[in-house]
């Protein structure tokens, strides 16, 4: 069977390679000719293109006033779930930021020396699963206190020191998740040493467990609006189709397919999306410009270095090519019902 | 280049508005279409151009038996005819070009070949030079000639006309007359639905008479019996 094949394509190659032979360059030129025009079709099949995006543009701007306000209105559809999103990117990140801070204190014994104390942290930051330990000793965590106002008074009330040394205990990166570092936490308290071990994670954990609702939240709302893109772009095209009800049975009399009347709706409906897009774009940088001051104070406050994330160049991308989409869908879903509708009579 | 076989139509109201006509027209011959109104000139023209498709009989354009075409076939169908119309149907937020050439925008031509021949056909309708223009800047006369002109730009092989002479003075419906002629001369087959009898007198072209849906009269029949 593979023998038959070969042994034809080699007769064949024979047959082109002396006609090639016989006629000089005639093979060569006919394929050069062939070549050309395909590549005339294709560009005039680009150049088609071209037009009908650039006439479906000519028409959006033939009526800038009703084309920016039906596109304002997909732009508020498509911002709101685009925001709430990245807003929640940012708590989550936020979150991330304090998962690493998530530490230990163990108020020791009062009995325990400061050699002792010195002892016990060199023994725990041994462990694997912890990063650094830092040993605040009474002296230092007086003095800390003292700097806070109101306190200095309270602790010159008494004679002696009442403050415990303290070790803070910073669970190593691969050992940040919660379930391990209470674990963790448990297994320091048994130390005959510690008084109390404190973990501060609870929050955390609500914070986390808030998250994901919103996600959820943020995702019924997303694909709510979302889907309210398609409709809006549907009605503004069965609309534009009405209107020219008259131009659709001329072209469909002169020999118009279904693909060439629905070519420039597909384009003003994807270029609606796309305007929409933008306009959503505006609108979630103009907000986060505006929340971005605020949200630095109160990063200064927390001392953390977090700054609030816009959408990046990616994200931009991504919201764009979505709006166009959505746009084309609903131009498409309008399309296909009412063209067929349409008919010389 | 039509065959009409005892062809019937009725509409889905029930009325009866062709039945059984039966008569063909050769290639690159011309004819006229007459009768009283509601005779079935419109319809008739509507059954070649499969806008309506006949209920009984068989009709046969260009060697393509119509009941055999589908609905996704109809517009390469229709790239075979060139259609007038008494009101016209032009584009009116187009320019006279833009009007003409969307038959070859259509079909997918070359931009330089449409252009090329959006000008050959407004030269021979003695429109060349108002190819900015838009329709309604036009005369009635000249706007049935733009008409014209898209019909024939891509070069159909046949070309209907309903009433295209309807509301133009009778100088001006013979000059139309006057290029339909042309055309059929350069091999193009032509039918036209009128009632304007003294016209149609003057052609001396062969007339097919509608009554009552019926094909009473076709005087080329008449001539060779
Ligand atoms: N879509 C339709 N539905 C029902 N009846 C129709 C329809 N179109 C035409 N008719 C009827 O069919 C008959 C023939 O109509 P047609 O338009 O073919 O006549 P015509 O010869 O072109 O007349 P005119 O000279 O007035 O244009 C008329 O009685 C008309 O009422
Ligand atoms: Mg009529």
């Amino acid at each position: 069977m593979s023998e038959q094949f070969k042994n034809r394509h080699r007769n064949r190659q024979q047959r082109i390679n002396s006609s090639a032979h016989n006629h000089g360059d005639g093979h060569e030129a006919r394929e050069q000719r062939a070549r050309a025009t395909s590549n005339n079709r294709v560009s005039a099949y680009l150049i088609r293109h071209l037009q009908v995006f650039f006439f479906s543009l000519g028409q959006l701007c033939k009526a800038p006033f009703s084309s920016l306000m039906t596109a304002a209105v997909i732009g508020i559809a498509l911002a709101l779930p685009a925001g709430f999103y990245l807003l929640l990117q940012n708590v989550q990140q936020m979150g991330g930021t304090l998962d690493d801070t998530a530490q230990i204190s163990l108020f020791l014994q009062k009995g325990v020396s400061a050699s002792g104390a010195e002892h016990l942290r060199t023994q725990i930051a041994a462990m694997p699963a912890v990063s650094t330990v830092d040993l605040i000793s009474p002296d230092a965590a007086l003095q800390e206190f003292q700097q806070y106002a109101g306190f200095n008074r309270a602790l010159k009330l008494l004679n002696e020191n009442p403050l415990p040394s303290v070790l803070v205990v910073h669970p190593s990166a691969a050992h940040s998740v919660p379930a391990l570092v209470e674990s963790l936490m448990v297994e320091l308290s048994t130390m005959k040493e510690v008084d109390i071990a404190r973990l501060d994670m609870q929050w955390i954990r609500r914070l986390n467990a808030l998250l994901d609702i919103s996600h959820r939240g943020v995702l019924i709302l997303a694909i709510l609006l979302a889907a309210s893109v398609p409709l809006l772009v549907g009605n503004t095209i069965r609309l534009a189709i009405q209107s020219h009800h008259a131009e659709i049975v001329v072209n469909k009399l002169i020999g118009a397919t279904d693909a060439f009347i629905r070519r420039p709706y597909l384009y003003s409906g994807m270029l609606y999306g796309l305007l929409g897009g933008s306009i959503a774009w505006l609108l979630i940088s103009a907000s986060f410009w505006l929340l971005s001051g605020p949200m630095q104070r109160l990063s200064l406050l927390y001392d953390s270095a977090f700054i609030l994330q816009g959408l990046g160049f990616v994200s931009s991308l991504q919201l764009l090519l979505v709006a166009g989409l959505l746009g084309w869908l609903g131009s498409w879903l309008a399309v296909g019902r009412h063209l067929r509708a349409i008919e010389p009579s | 280049m039509i065959q009409f076989d005892n062809v019937g139509k009725r509409y889905p109201g029930g009325y009866e508005a062709l039945g059984r006509v039966s008569f063909h027209l050769a290639e690159a011959e011309m004819a006229f279409l007459t009768g009283h109104s509601g005779a079935g000139k419109t319809t008739l023209m509507k059954l070649i151009a499969l806008i309506e498709r006949a209920s009984n009989g068989q009709v046969i354009v260009n060697g393509k038996n119509l009941s055999g075409i589908r609905r996704r076939g109809i517009p390469y169908f229709r790239r075979d005819i060139g259609i007038i119309f008494q009101n016209h149907q032009l584009l009116y937020d187009r320019t006279v070009f833009d009007n003409v050439s969307l038959p070859l925008v259509i079909a997918g031509h070359h931009h330089h070949e449409i252009a090329r021949r959006v000008r050959a056909a407004l030269d021979k309708v003695g429109l060349l030079g108002k190819e900015k223009l838009y329709p309604v800047t036009l005369s009635g006369g000249e706007q049935q000639r733009v008409g014209i002109a898209r019909a024939v730009v891509h070069k159909p092989p046949l070309l209907l006309a309903d009433e295209p002479t309807g509301n133009l003075d009778p100088e001006l419906s013979q000059e139309i007359m006057a290029l339909f002629r042309q055309f059929n001369q350069v091999g193009v087959a032509v039918l036209i639905a009128s009632h304007d009898h003294a016209l149609i007198a003057r052609m001396g072209c062969r007339v097919l008479t509608l009554e009552q849906g019926a094909l009473t009269i076709d005087s080329r029949a008449r001539l060779t019996q």
